[in-house]
């Protein structure tokens, strides 16, 4: 189905002279021929192609052509059909080729099939693709960008369905097309004679497959996009129905049963030998125990017994990837691999920071987890993975089988903020399998997630700028870091893309393309130059990964608070001073409404403040306004077992991010993209003592609580000019974490430099045991019922 | 092998399982019941967040050993029967009100550590305070925890 080799023509309606004239623009699709109605587009619809945006080669590049061009460009050459299929209820059918981990994507790709075909929104059925290699790089979901990249597609497979059951309903009503209405799934000719979409489904089918021609539906003729949309899986969600991948039961994959992997003390570590095999495999419910290349894994009737059997099991241990290492040397390698600066400092005309952002984990609440059912020289996997073809071929490669001996299916993720981009535990699942010789449900404890999961990496940044006679004239900065691990699905498809792109980016490695694709700075400030370098090239050492929003939080969090100085140096207001600089419009709007929404400037008592941040990225901009307090009685406020410290009491968030599929989705990102900006502001990071993080659970890792929450959380999504979608799940960070940060210098009267604010306070727990690896369960939960 | 009977979601079961694993595996891992979730074993996430004879209990840190046939476990999948007629519970629709899942991952634990929030204050014959709300403990790591301060006031007004 929808796998025709066949390259679909590019979308017209510029170039002609007719097509000059028309309002709208048209695409082609397929209705396919077989029984049942299967329409199809291709996926690369709507995307520009590369060489039609002219490319600086000065720095500043995401103004013309960003991470997001360069994702929807990569997707091009690849480009396949999506298909909708439309079942004998008239309900529609779509497996879409992204991943849902929270970010709200089957939500708003129902709402664009609904609309374009004049379904009730429960009658469309959005399921997530199992892997399909010929996708390539165009089944990745990551950079924000699920539908700035098929929002053009999926409409016109939906536009396509539509016009196919029109045509065949004209002529089983004896009526022209142009005459039917459809009214929830039902077509109406004018004698008010009509036809369901499920039977006009069984007559749409035609023997072979045919193009058919469509225009889409104007912004005023859409009536579901761009209202408020509650998720299509809520009520999954409430009443625990919805299913990740550790709840595929028996029925589900029969025998696979949980399996858990004893880790080493050191980051990286690997087993040597196991002394007491016997022993452990003799306790209760254990069936298997096996080394496998990240540990020792065991499988029992219960996850409680393979908790038991990881702490039962007596390891020698080869060293890890960093023996020895704690995160003050890892500053030292990034300070000596800081790029130099190329303005001299000069007395007072100069304002500086050197900032530094520690590690911090990528955890997502469910842990990392996947099934595997290896056998007869075959695997099927199941798992929440956002680049499930990378998945496929490195599972088939760590097997040794051929890639399509290996089937993914993809599951819905319990949150990912880049976690699953990689495919961690179907790897340690099918490793497990093989060894087994059964299949597996391996789920890693908590202790684990922090201690050897992706982090983001550390990193340092400088900035300098200079001011002359009242204006800014240099703005520099140098953004230093361990490496990031951007191994995920790109392979030689992606370093074939880089090379194919316009001069002056070519010859970077992938790390710096991200960098320079993503990173702007929004101000006119003279000569500005923005450069990444990392410390070291080895992605083995340390488990990095993209975690949400990549560099920006980071490096918007050193601009801000320099801004900031930059506006206190020439004694302007930090608001009025980003508006005179700001170089684009929709950002000056956002900052404006924030300002405006957050009463800028009010009067606020000592020891609290209000800071503001600005962030452009996806295709958008974003503005936040923050209100902190920093008096002793809130920083020592207690509650039980609580990271307190400075409270955030209200924060504002305006974004505009292009033409908004559904505000309520947009504004829950930004709800959470704040929750992370400002964990990594105050509370949120892992320690690197000896060799390993200290974190092992949520007790360790102070990231957002209801503790910390503002009690006034406020998102206004602005009407945008655009009239494409931007993205919108990464967004909400970067300003967040940039506007606390402005905040707290604020309120305190000093410029903080090390983020988390927290990093050198007295650790708050006592670290847990290295080995065993896991803690013990607790046995004294009824001493808390309440 | 030992056998465990307790009452759950309104059915009595009974369990072949050594003594001391925790209610949560027995659960999941025995009897299939996968709305309680796992975040940590250590009850500090509280997303397996489940009620014992109407209280909130963490069960990946109770042994099956330590209930006994007339402890009454509720878990999400059986809260709406708790209340009367054939829909959610009300908390569950304060939540669809507010849209407040993204992955959803947390939620089930969230709502049955606010119903038994609200049972709680109503024992003490007084409202929910913004202290109340600070004090809970469940970790939301798509940062939801505003829109679950809107839901659970809600909530517990429709509770009535
Ligand atoms: S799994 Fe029970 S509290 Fe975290
Ligand atoms: S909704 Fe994802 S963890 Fe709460």
């Amino acid at each position: 189905m929808g796998n025709s080799s066949a390259r679909p023509p590019a979308p017209s309606g510029s170039g002609t002279g007719r097509a000059r004239h028309l309002s709208r623009r048209s695409f082609v699709g397929y209705v396919m021929g077989g029984t049942g109605l299967v329409v199809a587009a291709d996926l690369a619809l709507g995307s520009a192609p590369a060489h039609a945006l002219p490319i600086p080669s000065v720095p500043q590049v995401p103004e013309v052509y960003d991470l997001n061009d360069f994702l929807t460009h990569c997707a091009l050459p690849t480009s396949q059909l999506i298909a909708i299929h439309v079942d004998e209820q008239g309900d529609a059918h779509f497996a879409l080729p992204r991943m849902e981990v929270g970010q709200g994507i089957t939500t708003s790709t129902s709402m664009l099939i609904a609309d374009e075909l004049d379904l009730p929104l429960d009658r469309v059925h959005v399921t997530l693709a199992p892997a399909r290699p010929e996708l390539l790089f165009n089944q990745l979901t990551g950079g924000s960008n699920t539908t700035i990249s098929t929002y053009t597609p999926i409409r016109v497979a939906a536009a396509v369905a539509r016009r196919a059951l029109l045509e065949a309903a004209a002529i089983e009503l004896g009526a022209l097309v142009e005459t039917l209405v459809v009214k929830g799934g039902t077509i109406f000719d004018s004698l008010g004679s009509s036809l369901t979409y499920g039977q006009a489904a069984a007559l749409a089918a035609p023997p072979t497959t045919r193009q058919v021609r469509v225009s889409l539906k104007t912004a005023a003729e859409q009536k579901v996009v761009g209202t408020p949309q509650r998720r299509v899986d809520a009520l999954d969600a409430v009443t625990g129905l919805k299913k990740y991948a550790m709840d595929l039961t028996e029925a589900d994959v029969p025998g696979a049963l949980p399996t858990m992997v004893c880790r080493a003390p050191d980051l990286n570590g690997t087993a040597r030998e196991v002394r007491n095999r016997a022993a452990v495999l003799a306790m209760p419910g254990v069936t298997h125990v096996a080394v496998i290349p990240t540990g020792v894994a065991v499988r029992a009737r219960t996850f409680g017994q393979c908790i038991d059997a990881v702490r039962a099991l007596d390891v020698v241990w080869n060293a890890g990837s960093v023996p020895g290492r704690s995160a003050a040397d890892i500053r030292k390698e990034l300070r000596r691999a800081q790029l130099p600066l190329a303005v001299p400092k000069i007395g007072a005309t100069t304002v500086e920071g050197d900032f530094v952002f520690h590690f911090r984990s990528g955890s997502a609440l469910e842990p990392n987890c996947a099934v595997a059912d290896v056998r007869d020289g075959g695997a099927t996997i199941w798992g929440g993975l956002k680049s499930p073809v990378d998945a496929q071929s490195k599972v088939a490669k760590a097997l040794g089988l051929p890639q399509r001996k290996v089937t993914v299916n993809v599951v819905q993720g319990g949150g990912s903020f880049g976690r699953k981009l990689f495919s961690d535990a179907a790897i340690e699942a099918a490793h497990a399998s093989k060894a087994f010789g059964v299949p597996v449900k391996l789920m890693w404890h908590r202790a684990d997630e922090p201690r050897q999961g992706r982090v983001h990496p550390m990193a340092t940044s400088r900035v300098r700028a200079t001011v002359l006679l009242g204006s800014v004239v240099t703005f520099e900065q140098r953004h230093t870091s361990v490496s990031t691990d951007f191994t995920h699905g790109l392979g030689e498809r992606l370093t074939a893309e880089v090379a194919a792109l316009p001069t002056g980016l070519a010859n970077l490695g992938f790390s710096e393309t991200i960098f320079l694709l993503s990173q702007e700075l929004p101000y006119n400030f003279g000569v500005v130059t923005q450069l990444l370098n990392e410390s070291n090239q080895d992605v083995d050492r340390f488990n990095t990964s993209s975690v949400r929003n990549i560099y920006s939080p980071d490096v918007r969090t050193a601009n801000e608070l320099i801004v900031d100085q930059l506006a206190a140096r020439l004694k302007q207001d930090p608001v009025e001073f980003r508006r005179r600089h700001l170089k684009s419009r929709t950002v000056k709007r956002v900052l404006a409404r924030a300002a405006e929404l957050g009463e800028w400037g009010r009067p606020m008592p000592a020891g609290t403040a209000q800071g503001i941040a600005i962030h452009k990225e996806y295709k958008g901009a974003t503005a936040v306004l923050v209100e902190i307090d920093c008096r002793p009685e809130t920083v020592h406020r207690k509650v039980r077992d609580a990271v307190t410290g400075p409270r955030v009491t209200k924060a504002v968030v305006v974004v505009d991010c292009g033409l908004v599929v559904n505000p309520l989705g947009v504004e829950a990102q930004m709800m959470g993209g704040f929750s992370d900006g400002m964990a990594q502001a105050l509370t949120y990071s892992n320690h690197l003592v000896d060799g390993h993080f200290l974190e092992a659970s949520w007790d360790n890792s102070a990231y957002t609580r209801q503790w910390n929450t503002p009690f006034d959380f406020r998102c206004e999504v602005l009407e945008s000019d655009r009239r494409e979608p931007g993205g919108i799940g990464e967004a909400g960070v970067a300003a967040s974490m940039a506007a606390v940060a402005c905040a707290y210098a604020r309120a305190t009267g000093t410029m903080p430099t090390e983020f988390p604010i927290n990093v050198h306070a007295p650790l708050h727990f006592e670290p847990k045991p290295f080995v065993p690896s896991v803690p013990a369960s607790p046995v004294d939960g009824l001493d808390h019922v309440n | 092998m030992p056998q465990h009977t307790f009452q759950l979601n309104g059915e009595t079961v009974t369990v072949d399982v050594e003594d001391d694993v925790r209610i949560l595996w027995v659960l999941r891992d025995v009897l299939g019941v996968t709305g309680p979730k796992y975040g940590c074993g250590i009850n500090v996430c509280k997303a397996c967040t489940s009620h014992l004879n109407g209280k909130a209990f963490n069960p990946c840190s109770v042994r099956v050993q330590d209930v006994g046939p007339d402890d009454e476990i509720t878990t999400i999948e059986g809260l709406a029967d708790t209340v009367p007629g054939d829909g959610l519970h009300p908390m569950q629709e304060a939540w669809l009100e507010h849209d407040v899942a993204q992955c959803g991952y947390c939620q089930p634990g969230q709502i049955m550590a606010a119903v038994a929030l609200v049972r709680r204050v109503r024992e003490e014959d007084r409202a929910i305070t913004e202290d109340d709300l600070d004090a809970i403990r469940n970790v939301c790591r798509c940062g939801t925890y505003s829109r679950i301060r809107q839901a659970i006031r809600t909530g517990a007004d429709l509770m009535g």
